[in-house]
């Protein structure tokens, strides 16, 4: 039988490293996600994981300690945030290349600087372009299985790419909500055992990984990086549906919510759902025809279930925390480049909204909502927007 | 009559094809790391295959993996410049869990061991990872043609400290990464040299069968980075011996005060100058015209042995 515990995100990302059972686990504490590591110290000093947890002295040799040991072939998890993330990127990139299902958990942080301990998607969305698969979860239930389910899909032959999961820094990593706590057999039949085909450092079998590639030769192995990243799309699909059967729990590349008859849908991700899904229900009392989208999968971004979004509305709202500074949010462009070629296309408007850890209240997405009326009536002015910035101190 | 086993073991790991420089130093590190760590495991484990290879960005590694060809007749692994280290206790972790028997060799060049994966290597040290780390000590950032590094000698020229007018080329001492192992107190700790292939296979041996961490720095002239001829790259690693300028010597758990030294003079005097060790190399050939700072490099070789406990005499 499940049990049901009363867990912070950073707990719920720890048991899913326990239910899935990785062999080695490197990790270096950065807050948010300090207590991931702690209780995975825990779970093995307590012998309840049977893994090999190694106190590397920093996160570029925590990400790297996991390629060595994803490389010998052995299931490997790790955790961290922000800057932490950040010292990774150099290997983030690698382990790709490499095609190592290594997952990682992120408890989304901001970027310094000014330092900041707050959620925003900065850091992850700043690896966006590194190959790795990449999960929001918008609750504490979601942390957890959306790692198992990284497992899954980051393992398949189909794919064979590092994958993360980010959930938001304090409002999931430290916030206690309800979170049911999968069978490990049922786990076990869903993952199953890790043996690779393609990576592991036998002296019975001698292997060369992590060539030199001449331009011969490496372009063809980045296609293949995105080729991979392709069939992610399928695969994620048939692992959100195993994992229905399997534990009831319904996940979708794009959540839609009250979308059906909507003129302005607000798209976002992370927590920042839950507080958009009751905005939403505020407004349709009002009269309002707005809905929202929640995006589960970043990369693969999911294109065609964001087309058949627009074909809903007048205008896709996007609620995002993060920037690309001098172009727009990432969200936003991604959105966009879905949307290029269509016949027919909605207004796309950009929020940049909630950074470090900035409440985003009703009266901003208030604010946000009504530039997107003003612009279903008198037309685009601009597209990137700025919301709940405090004027008075710029 | 009985047939004596050959005292260099005939199995190879680094495989003739790689694209190293005729007479390369550090290629023949490889060549003779790898048969002894054979060899160590053969008689440790019964299995003289029974080892991975982590490798850091640098010369050695571009040399020996240009896809879709390998020099490499073991597992080996290659993923950034600064963390061979972090790298190799991934390896060993996954070894130990998958129930392996046998050890984990990293190799990294001077620049990714003394200065960017110094980090790492501390770290690797410190966590007592069942590793055998080789720094192979070219002295300069060979890969990305002939930049200083932390390792450089004094005076020495590369193309960031190039002498002229305001310069003597590299002005800063030697950096010894060994001294910077052994404060880790780990089991074994020693430098080597090409020159003497016995002592190197001997030490790497010894490494190889110790349980823990082992941390070795190893001289290997480089053909264009030192600029010598290819067939003069055992003579100046020998000379250099012979001058003072390179100690052999090991250090045990981190006992400082009980280094045993290799081919020191009894008497504390080098016979041979080091202008002899020079002379043979392009990248002093403008300190050769600069008695001063002849003079201070070997004040500073002086106050290296002095650091290792000896008082020497140069000629
Ligand atoms: C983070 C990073 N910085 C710089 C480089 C460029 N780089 C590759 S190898 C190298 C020098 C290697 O020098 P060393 O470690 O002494 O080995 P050698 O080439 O002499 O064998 C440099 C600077 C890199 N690959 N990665
Ligand atoms: S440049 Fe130097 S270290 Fe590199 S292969 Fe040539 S001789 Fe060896």
């Amino acid at each position: 039988m499940p049990m049901k515990k009363v867990m912070k995100g950073n707990e719920a990302a720890a048991w899913a490293a326990k239910l899935a059972k990785p062999k080695v686990i490197a990790a270096f504490p950065i807050t948010p996600s300090t207590l991931v590591p702690e209780k995975i110290s825990e779970f093995v000093a307590n012998g309840e994981l049977d893994a090999e947890f190694i106190k590397v002295e920093s996160e570029h040799s925590a990400i790297s300690a996991c390629v060595g040991a994803s490389a010998a072939g052995v299931r490997t998890f790790t955790a961290t945030a922000s800057q932490g993330l950040a010292l990774m990127h150099e290997i983030l990139f690698i382990a790709a290349g490499m095609r190592l299902p290594i997952v990682m958990a992120i408890g989304n942080r901001a970027l310094s600087a000014p330092i900041n301990i707050w959620n925003d998607w900065q850091d992850t969305i700043s690896e966006r372009d590194t190959g790795w698969i990449q999960f929001y979860a918008e609750n504490n239930q979601e942390a957890l299985d959306l790692i198992l389910i990284a497992f899954k899909v980051a393992e398949d032959e189909r794919v064979l790419l590092p994958a993360m999961t980010g959930f938001d820094a304090f409002i999931l990593t430290h916030t206690v909500e309800p979170v049911e706590i999968p069978d490990q057999e049922l786990v076990d039949e869903f993952l199953g055992e890790y043996k690779p085909k393609h990576a592991y450092l036998d002296p019975k079998r001698p292997i060369t990984q992590g060539t030199l590639g001449f331009p011969a030769h490496y372009m063809e192995a980045r296609y293949k990086v995105w080729e991979a990243m392709e069939n992610a799309r399928e695969v994620i699909k048939e692992a959100f549906e195993e994992f229905e059967k399997k534990f009831g729990r319904k996940y979708q590349m794009v959540e839609e919510y009250k979308t059906d008859d909507a003129e302005i849908i607000m798209i976002t991700m992370g927590s920042l759902a839950g507080t958009l899904k009751e905005f939403v229900d505020k407004k349709r009392e009002e009269g309002v025809k707005i809905g929202a989208a929640k995006i589960t999968v970043y990369r693969p971004f999911p294109i065609e279930e964001i087309r058949a979004l627009a074909k809903k509305a007048k205008v896709l709202a996007i609620l995002e925390k993060d920037v690309s500074f001098g172009s727009g949010g990432a969200v936003f462009a991604d959105v966009a480049r879905s949307l290029i070629n269509e016949k027919e296309k909605p207004i796309i408007l950009d929020f940049i909204i909630g950074l470090g850890g900035r409440d985003v209240t009703f009266e901003q997405l208030e604010e946000a909502l009504g530039i997107a009326e003003k612009a279903i009536k008198e037309g685009v002015e601009e597209d990137v927007y700025w919301i709940g910035l405090r004027k008075e101190i710029l | 009559m009985a047939v004596r086993k050959p005292p260099i073991t005939t199995r190879e790991y680094w495989a003739p094809g790689h694209a190293a420089c005729a007479g390369c130093g550090c290629a023949i590190i490889m060549r003779l790391a790898t048969k002894a760590f054979s060899e160590a495991m053969e008689e440790k484990y019964g299995d003289p295959d029974a080892f991975a290879i982590a490798h850091a960005t640098g010369c050695m590694e571009v040399v020996s993996a240009v896809f879709p060809y390998t020099a490499w007749k073991a597992p080996w692994i290659h993923v950034a410049f600064e963390n061979a280290a972090a790298v190799a206790s991934g390896v060993e972790a996954a070894w130990k869990k998958l129930g392996y028997k046998g050890k984990i060799l990293a190799f990294g060049g001077d620049g990714g061991t003394a200065d960017i994966g110094l980090q790492a290597l501390s770290g690797m040290l410190e966590r007592r990872h069942n590793v055998v780390y080789i720094m192979y000590d070219n002295e300069a950032y060979m890969n990305t043609g002939i930049q200083r590094s932390s390792s450089t000698p004094y005076g020495a020229w590369t193309t960031t400290s190039p002498p002229g007018k305001y310069s003597i080329g590299e002005d800063k001492p030697k950096k010894w990464v060994a001294l910077i192992a052994a404060a880790h107190q780990i089991p074994y700790v020693a430098t080597a040299s090409i020159a003497d292939p016995y002592d190197l296979y001997r030490k790497v041996k010894k490494a190889a069968k110790i349980d823990g961490p082992a941390f070795l720095q190893i001289h290997g002239p480089c053909v264009p980075g030192w600029r010598i001829p290819p067939e003069k790259t055992v003579e100046v690693a020998k000379l250099a011996i012979e001058t003072g300028v390179w100690p052999l010597f090991e250090i045990e758990n981190g006992d400082i005060r009980n280094i045993k030294f290799q081919r020191f003079p009894k008497d504390g005097k080098f016979k041979k100058p080091i202008e002899e060790y020079l002379k043979l190399q392009g990248r002093f050939k403008h300190l050769l015209k600069n008695p001063e700072a002849i003079q201070e490099l070997k004040e500073q070789i002086k106050e290296m042995w002095r650091v290792l406990g000896k008082e020497v005499e140069l000629p």
